[in-house]
């Protein structure tokens, strides 16, 4: 489709992904994580597959984060990795 | 050894980029992915089971198996929570926390008092309670019977528009996600308790795995909605479509309950007396 | 120079999502802490996902659902106008086997918290050599 789009979201999405995965707060990583899911599922969307896309809108920005927050605020919020 | 990885990380990269080399060019429409089978499916699914959503009517109608076994891997998900989490813990340590409304004195009252149950002056609150919430308590009371009506809708419309049974279950889910949420975990466990959210999950799977053993005591093989076609009083390809209905309904009840069972446990470690 | 840019060109959107599985694969090996191996394992799976969906596309096709499908009028459906439904179902089923993959770990690492009182692999690897 749109090529300029989609080379944007391609890079915001590696940076959410490596980001994810460096900060030291866990709860900033939940969060990040799901930015994350949310630019995969415009991915998908740009790529015609809208019930992939709409799943992930509802599984990895809704109910996968809030599970990531609550296992967070649960255990330790502090990692020195 | 993290520099180790990463010497193995760009190795293992490398060689797959290598091997990308001589995939077909993106969106070719002669490419081996779609040339064999998915033409049969895009050209044929309207006339076999009238179901405009291909997506639709390939998940749950041509591959109707994968589907069930998907069912039940999210059942499966839902009890290892249970099993591996829920214990009974905070009775015998027995203390609560209580606030006196019209001065705002918090109690923390031991097990050997009287505890106020339904008490006017006095309501009870979790450990991590914030004042001011009445604007988020007001504003999800509001919503949350239209996120329910939408997770219908998605359910019900999935024959025709981007939707299905896995995606209405999940906002259904949520919504009830959201009430624990804004308000008491234990005021949500009081509405959608845990014997509720258990029965609720395998009457998904028996309904889905029911509809094909319904399929195979007419005399047809095993998930062939065509065999309900007598059932129900319509032609063959009308039943499949009704087929799929039914089985996405099952499927969407089922993800509901596990969502909510995911929730419950992991928001309070098992104990279910107060939650985020 | 100029084959190589081309290839680069054509092949370019395969290496980012080649680079996303890497990242994926980093973050499972070689983080210690659980949560964070867990989002490595989560962003592997959507990075998979992504390259299959990446497969089924098509130039100038549409999304696969067919239009004016109840209306009346019997139009032939020809495949090349619509994108390759396949990988798309098959994809379905992974997303609910990572959400609920995902349950089971986060219950997973709840109970070693409850247990051990740290998340960090090491730490953990020395208490249970304590005991």
């Amino acid at each position: 489709m749109i090529w300029q789009i989609e080379i944007i979201i391609l890079v915001i999405v590696i940076i959410l992904a490596i980001g994810a995965l460096s900060v030291k707060d866990l709860l900033g990583a939940a969060i990040l994580f799901g930015a994350y899911s949310f630019m995969m599922c415009l991915l998908w969307a740009i790529m015609g597959a809208v019930d992939v896309a709409f799943t992930e809108a509802s599984v990895g920005a809704g109910v996968s984060t809030v599970l990531f927050v609550a296992a967070v605020f649960r255990t330790s919020r502090r990692t020195e990795d | 050894m993290k520099v180790g990885v990463l010497v193995l990380v760009i190795i293992l990269g490398s060689v797959l980029i290598y091997g990308s080399l001589e995939f077909p060019p993106w969106g070719d429409p002669a490419s081996p992915a779609s040339s064999h089978l998915s033409p049969y499916y895009i050209e044929k699914s309207l006339e076999d089971t009238s179901v405009p959503n291909l997506v639709t009517a390939v998940l749950a109608d041509y591959r109707g198996y994968d589907t069930m076994f998907e069912t039940i891997v999210i059942f499966a998900a839902g009890m290892a929570c249970i099993f591996l989490l829920r214990s009974s813990g905070k009775e015998e340590s027995g203390t609560r926390l209580y606030r006196h409304i019209p001065t705002g004195i918090t109690l923390r009252i031991e097990k050997k008092s009287a505890f106020p149950e339904k008490s006017e002056a006095f309501e009870r609150i979790d450990s991590v309670w914030v004042p001011h919430d009445l604007i988020v308590k007001t504003t999800c009371r509001l919503i949350v019977p239209f996120i329910q009506i939408f997770g219908l809708y998605v359910i019900a419309h999935g024959h025709h528009s981007p939707g299905g049974g896995f995606q209405g279950g999940v906002i259904l889910g949520a919504a009830l996600i959201l009430f624990a949420i804004s308000f008491n975990l234990r005021s949500a466990i009081r509405r959608m308790g845990e014997r509720l959210t258990l029965m609720l999950s395998t009457l998904g799977v028996f309904i889905y795995a029911g509809t094909g053993v319904v399929c195979m005591l007419v005399g047809m093989n095993y998930l062939d909605y065509s065999a309900l076609a007598a059932m129900l009083g319509v032609d063959p390809v009308t039943a499949r479509s009704h087929g799929i209905l039914v089985v996405e309904i099952g499927v969407g009840i089922a993800v509901m309950s596990v969502m909510v069972t995911l929730y419950y446990n992991l928001a309070s470690t098992g104990k279910h007396d107060e939650g985020l | 120079m100029d084959a190589f840019l081309n290839v680069l060109i054509s092949k370019a959107n395969y290496w980012v999502y080649i680079t996303l599985m890497m990242i994926g694969l980093y973050g499972i090996v070689a983080k210690q802490n659980m949560v964070k191996k867990i989002i490595g394992l989560n962003i592997l799976q959507t990075a998979v996902i992504l390259f299959f969906i990446s497969i089924g596309a098509k130039k100038n096709a549409t999304i696969p659902i067919i239009e004016h499908a109840h209306d009346g009028t019997h139009t032939t459906i020809a495949a090349i106008h619509y994108i390759n439904p396949l990988p798309h179902v098959l994809m379905l089923t992974a997303i609910v086997v990572a959400v609920a993959t995902l349950g089971v770990a986060l219950t997973l690492v709840v109970r070693i918290h409850q247990q051990y009182h740290t998340l960090e692999e090491n730490e953990i690897l020395k208490r249970i050599q304590e005991t």
